[in-house]
């Protein structure tokens, strides 16, 4: 019990004196889940709409495999893109292996089914909607998938903010690709390992909370930003 | 919306660049929780201009990141693998660096009374005899290696212990967290030990048997196998690593008064 209190107390030591060491690795933390979010929506939103519009005969397994996936274990893919990463893999001499690139690869991958699984949920009822109007008008498929994406905006924010709660609280994935490097690939969640390693519990929840902490953050900026939850709006 | 889009882009986008050289180096947990890291890299980067990035594993996986290529150098603790490295021609010789010891931790209370025996081998029968919890790495790190040797000087199989022999597979902190949880014995690195937060009811009970002193080496990875290595980075860190500054730093690092590491590197 002691150590809850001592990691609240020394959270909030380090976030009020700025600790230098802190900002890096929260920075870096943002940078990668936030990059990760990008690449994700950018396949996962487009490919749950087209999910949505089109009809063709491996849909419903292609969404079966998208649903399961959203369990896909991190370590596993981390493993798998070390694997193709490492010199004397396929991709070695790109040199990505140990970087924060190879990171946003891992959890690129392991948010883009949680993104696509979700968005294609809201996206097909939205469809069921708009059906037959947007056939009526005779509009392409580029523009049916366009007017979906926009008008579920907001859903689709839920399902994006969704992925990037994984990636930001994952582990296994990005400690194997990225190594735990000190000042050039530890991240929050690598660190609170590593603390946890060296017995320091109290610095370990620290981390800790300020990891839960700068998720509640990115929440609520996104959000603002978004202008969703506001009065005459939804 | 858009701005949401355009606010993380330039947050993503915005990212640190880098000054003078970079390599990596595998090392094993034991030498990155005994602090000396945090003494020796900052000086490195002072005379050499060199960022040594380094990668904390088992000595397992160390060799394993070696013979992929995928680091530039590995410092390790285990003579047969490191043996067999060079064999296998993935890497061109290795240099002794220094050394440090391997101390048996236990309950305060001794159950198994091992604090007054003389070999390491004897302290390691009477765990094995009084059925005594013990918490083994299990995760085929130097440490680990180490360990299964002793219990075969001892004349014991460890393939063969009851459920009081826990192998945690994991890394020297977390199995000391859990030897501390479970009020067990276990084999740690004298730095891990005198490093390590958690301490709880838990003591030093045995070192000392020349047997447990634990040789540090630097290997280099092979050019041949591997061209893209930074050799001439990794022969510059060798250099550094066994000259007078180095030994005076490695000689004089010291936790709570205690010195951790001798250095015996055979200067040219």
């Amino acid at each position: 019990m002691t150590d809850l209190w001592d990691g609240l107390s020394r959270a909030f030591w380090l976030v009020a004196t700025l600790d230098a060491e802190l900002s890096e690795i929260a920075l870096r933390s943002l940078q990668v889940s936030l990059g990760a979010l990008l690449v994700g929506s950018a396949i996962a939103l487009p490919l749950a709409a087209l999910l949505a519009v089109r009809r063709f005969r491996a849909r419903r397994a292609v969404i079966a495999v998208l649903n399961a996936l959203m369990g896909l274990p991190p370590v596993v893919v981390g493993l798998v893109v070390y694997v193709l990463l490492s010199r004397s893999g396929p991709f070695g001499v790109l040199g990505l292996l140990f970087t924060p690139t190879a990171m946003v690869i891992a959890q690129v991958i392991i948010i883009v089914p949680l993104i696509a699984s979700i968005a294609h949920q809201s996206l097909r009822d939205l469809w069921a909607e708009y059906h037959d109007l947007l056939i009526s008008m005779n509009v392409t498929q580029t523009q049916k998938i366009a007017t979906l994406l926009w008008d579920a905006r907001r859903a689709l924010l839920t399902a994006s903010l969704a992925g990037f709660g994984r990636a930001i609280g994952e582990v296994g994935a990005i400690m194997i690709v990225g190594g735990n490097i000190d000042h050039a690939t530890r991240v929050l969640t690598t660190a609170i390992a590593l603390e946890t390693g060296k017995g320091d519990f109290a610095l370990a929840l620290a981390l800790g909370f300020i990891l839960i902490a700068l998720a509640i953050f990115v929440n609520l900026t996104i959000h603002w930003l978004g202008r969703t939850e506001r009065e005459g709006r939804w | 919306m858009k701005s949401v889009i355009a606010a993380l882009s330039a947050l993503v986008i915005a990212s640190s660049v880098h000054a003078g050289e970079v390599m990596k180096m595998a090392v094993t947990t034991s030498f990155n929780n005994s602090g000396l890291a945090d003494i020796l890299l900052p000086e490195i980067q002072k005379d050499l201009d060199l960022e040594v990035q380094l990668l904390v594993v088992g000595t397992g996986q160390a060799l394993k990141l070696g013979r992929a290529g995928d680091v530039d150098a590995i410092l390790v603790h285990s003579r047969k693998a490191e043996d067999k490295f060079i064999a296998e021609g993935y890497g061109p010789y290795r240099r002794e660096i220094m050394y440090n010891d391997f101390v048996f931790i236990g309950p305060k209370a001794d159950g198994a009374k091992i604090a007054d025996e003389v070999t390491a081998a004897g302290a390691l029968r009477k765990i094995a005899e009084a059925e005594a919890m013990f918490v083994s790495r299990g995760d085929d790190s130097g440490t680990h290696k180490k360990e299964l040797s002793l219990w075969a000087s001892a004349d014991l199989d460890s393939d063969g212990f009851g459920p009081w022999y826990k192998a945690v597979g994991a890394g020297m902190g977390a199995s000391l967290n859990t030897a501390a949880g479970m009020g067990a014995y276990i084999m740690s690195d004298r730095a891990s030990w005198l490093n390590f937060g958690n301490k709880g009811d838990m003591a030093l009970l045995y070192a000392g048997d020349p047997v447990l002193f634990n040789q540090y080496a630097y290997l280099p990875v092979s050019v041949e196998k591997h061209p893209h290595v930074k050799a001439k980075l990794a022969k510059q860190l060798e250099a550094w690593l066994v000259s007078d500054r180095a030994k005076e730093l490695i000689d004089t690092y010291k936790i709570n008064g205690e010195t951790l590491f001798v250095f015996n590197a055979k200067q040219d």
